[in-house]
């Protein structure tokens, strides 16, 4: 491109490298603060003004995955030094562990519902991309009468509000007893998301040329056959793309997540938010969950990356 | 190798008629070019052989038995497109193996080595087997795209313009190499074009189709000499033939443009008529009949191609390309009357072929 450029444009230029990194910065400072809550030592997560330098703690990484109850005496000299070092650290914060009739220690609620995290929003991604992928193929590559109509009626799913059919799909799903179940969730979550993967997989498929597909055909090859080994692969790139705007969608899901689970099946989203309720609330603790929660979803987009920035134009740069 | 036939063929798509009652009869080892213009159903009644495309009428037959049914894998047939001929992401070996591992097929792998290797040396790409198609250029592309036709030994090759992407001197080149191959293999072509060089060049027999119908089917020459109506005139030869309105009055052509010139056909007088005369059978003369403006040169090395005014009438006709000839200059033209077809004025029809 043109490598001249007067002295206006430079200045310009640097402007706007200035307010890129504003906005940058005000975009980031909730993440840091999150980030920075989670190795703080708890008597400096409420501090006013923010401590910013601190030597960070694993504390409330430990605390978060143990179930804990509050000290009536601390522990003697003997019982502090025969403790693990997690354990030690509970006691540090005058909390104990707390054991079952073996001895185990007890794991607090989070393992579990970050587990269901990942179940359900992996298990409803990966359908919805794949049912998703094959509507997709169908609406685009076949004359299917009043395919305007379906498509429309397809993404009218999306239109309502989950407020609006959370209480009637909570009715339903207690006449067939999927509250509270992980098989509920992902259902629900599928569904959602179909909608949505169905537009974006037809754009892509759209895109790819039917001579490929027709060639193979000719070659001797099923229609089956040759989805899968040319348009497929040819795909790659917009069913990555659905597949981060799923796995986010679901990942971060709280309304339904809400009214449909209770324990067994309830994801991260409503379980962080329920922890501040009892007593006076530690904010590291807190912190650390949500910080774990932001992990898988920046794992996965990173890893994603490049798939995504064609992606995300939808279609538009062509290799 | 095939013997292809289309009987009645109608296709169309929602109310569009693409195709309306196409016979074709395509023999065993003929190189068949389909010559049309976009949209005259070229493309449509290739891919209704290829079985990618159902007609909505009529039947087609592939060694005297009735397809229609078949799907495109059953019918043996091999096809090479203008673009997006090649399987993406795969290397060109992996493109000239892939019509082999079909389950259909059955080639065990050695088989499959051989075969592809020996395409690879016919065509020259050899050199390029193991490169990804995205490094191809669009010469070696077709190249490729012919090679996966061949490898599979089909009973018919279907191509669609599959020259018309490149550039002139590379067309020439695949054009030549393309007839070689079809003679050398005795194998059944269908080729369909635009280019009515590539058809007049190629074609053991050409088809002219125009609005979704067969206008005329015959060897280039016929074709070139003898066309069936202005239309096949007007689209076979470069430059076209030339088509000048008028009557026949005491044995002379009388053009309406304000010329007359020697007649030896046979037409009733004063029945208007179009005559048709090729540029090489019109000829530069002081003592000919018409007279006429030069309004345009165009050396082509070999001849020169004079476009004169005569009248409001435009001729385009050849000399030697020794001629000395300036714009504007008028001069004195004639044409062997022996090579004039007749067309009906009204309905376009050559009378030379019968009522």
């Amino acid at each position: 491109m043109a490598a001249v450029r007067t002295r206006s444009e430079v200045a310009l230029n640097r402007v706007a490298i200035a307010a890129v990194l504003i906005v940058t910065i005000i975009f980031l400072a909730p993440i840091y603060w999150i980030t920075a809550t989670a190795f703080k030592p708890r008597h400096l997560a409420t501090t006013v003004p923010p401590t910013v330098m601190f030597e960070p703690e694993i504390s409330p990484f430990v605390k978060l995955f143990l179930r804990r109850s509050q000290l009536r005496e601390q522990p003697t000299p003997e019982e502090y030094a025969a403790a693990p070092w997690w354990e030690r650290l509970v006691f540090d914060g005058g909390e104990k562990v707390v054991r079952d009739g073996r001895g185990n220690a007890q794991l607090s609620g989070y393992p579990s519902r970050f587990a269901n995290s990942l179940i359900v929003a992996v298990v409803s991604t990966v359908m919805a991309v794949g049912m998703g992928t094959l509507t997709a193929y169908g609406f685009s590559r076949f004359k299917v009468a009043g395919e305007q109509d379906w498509l429309f009626f397809i993404l009218s799913t999306r239109m309502l509000p989950p407020v609006v059919v959370a209480i009637p799909m909570f009715l339903m799903y207690r006449w067939f007893g999927l509250n509270d179940t992980h098989v509920g969730l992902i259902i629900l979550y599928t569904a959602f998301n179909l909608s949505f993967s169905v537009w974006l997989m037809k754009g892509f498929i759209d895109e790819i040329p039917r001579e490929y597909e027709e060639a193979a055909l000719v070659d001797g090859y099923t229609r089956m056959e040759a989805f899968f080994k040319i348009v497929l692969p040819e795909a790659a790139t917009g069913i990555a793309a659905t597949a981060v705007f799923c796995f986010i969608i679901a990942w971060n899901e709280y309304a339904f997540a809400l009214i449909m689970t209770r324990r067994t099946a309830q994801t991260a989203p409503p379980f962080i938010p329920s922890q501040v309720g009892s007593g006076l609330p530690d904010w590291t603790v807190i912190a650390a969950g949500t910080f774990l929660f932001l992990l898988p979803v920046a794992i996965f987009t990173f890893l994603l990356r490049n798939h995504l920035l064609r992606g995300m134009s939808f279609g538009a740069i062509r290799k | 190798m095939a013997h292809i036939e289309l009987r009645n063929i109608s296709k169309s798509f929602g109310s569009k008629p693409a195709l309306r009652g196409l016979d074709l009869e395509i023999e065993d080892g003929q190189f068949f070019v389909l010559l049309g213009e976009t949209g005259a159903g070229k493309t449509t009644t290739l891919r209704i052989v290829a079985g990618l495309e159902k007609p909505t009428e009529g039947d087609v037959l592939i060694d005297g038995e009735n397809v229609n049914e078949w799907g495109a894998a059953e019918r043996d047939v091999a096809l090479v497109l203008q673009q997006y001929s090649l399987y993406p992401r795969y290397t060109v070996r992996e493109n000239l193996e892939f019509p082999l591992k079909s389950k259909i097929r059955r080639v065990d792998a050695a088989d499959i080595e051989e075969r592809v290797n020996r395409v690879a040396k016919t065509l020259q790409i050899s050199h390029l087997l193991d490169r990804k198609t995205d490094r191809l250029s669009g010469g070696e592309m077709q190249r490729v795209s012919i090679g996966r036709a061949i490898v599979r030994q089909p009973r018919v090759f279907l191509m669609d313009e599959p020259l018309s992407a490149l550039d002139a001197k590379l067309r020439e080149a695949l054009r030549t190499e393309l007839k070689n191959l079809q003679m050398n293999l005795g194998a059944t072509f269908l080729f369909v074009t635009h280019d009515q060089v590539e058809a007049m060049s190629m074609g053991d027999k050409i088809g002219v189709l125009d609005k979704g119908k067969l206008v005329q089917v015959g060897t280039p020459s016929e074709i070139y000499a003898n066309p069936c109506n202005t239309f096949v005139a007007r689209s076979v030869g470069s430059p076209p033939m030339n088509l000048l309105n008028g009557s026949v009055s005491k044995g002379n052509a009388v053009a309406d443009a304000g010329f007359a010139l020697p007649f030896a056909g046979k037409a009733s007088d004063g029945q208007p008529v179009t005559f048709g005369i090729r540029p090489e059978d019109m000829f530069l003369d002081p003592g000919a009949p018409a007279e006429g403006a030069v309004h345009d040169i165009e050396n082509h090395g070999v001849a020169k191609i004079v476009t004169l005014r005569a009248g409001d009438a435009v001729i385009r006709l050849t000399t030697s390309a020794r001629d000395k000839l300036a714009i504007d200059e008028t001069v004195r033209f004639s044409w062997n009357p022996e090579k004039v077809v007749l067309f009906d004025k009204s309905s376009g029809l050559s009378l030379r072929h019968g009522p």
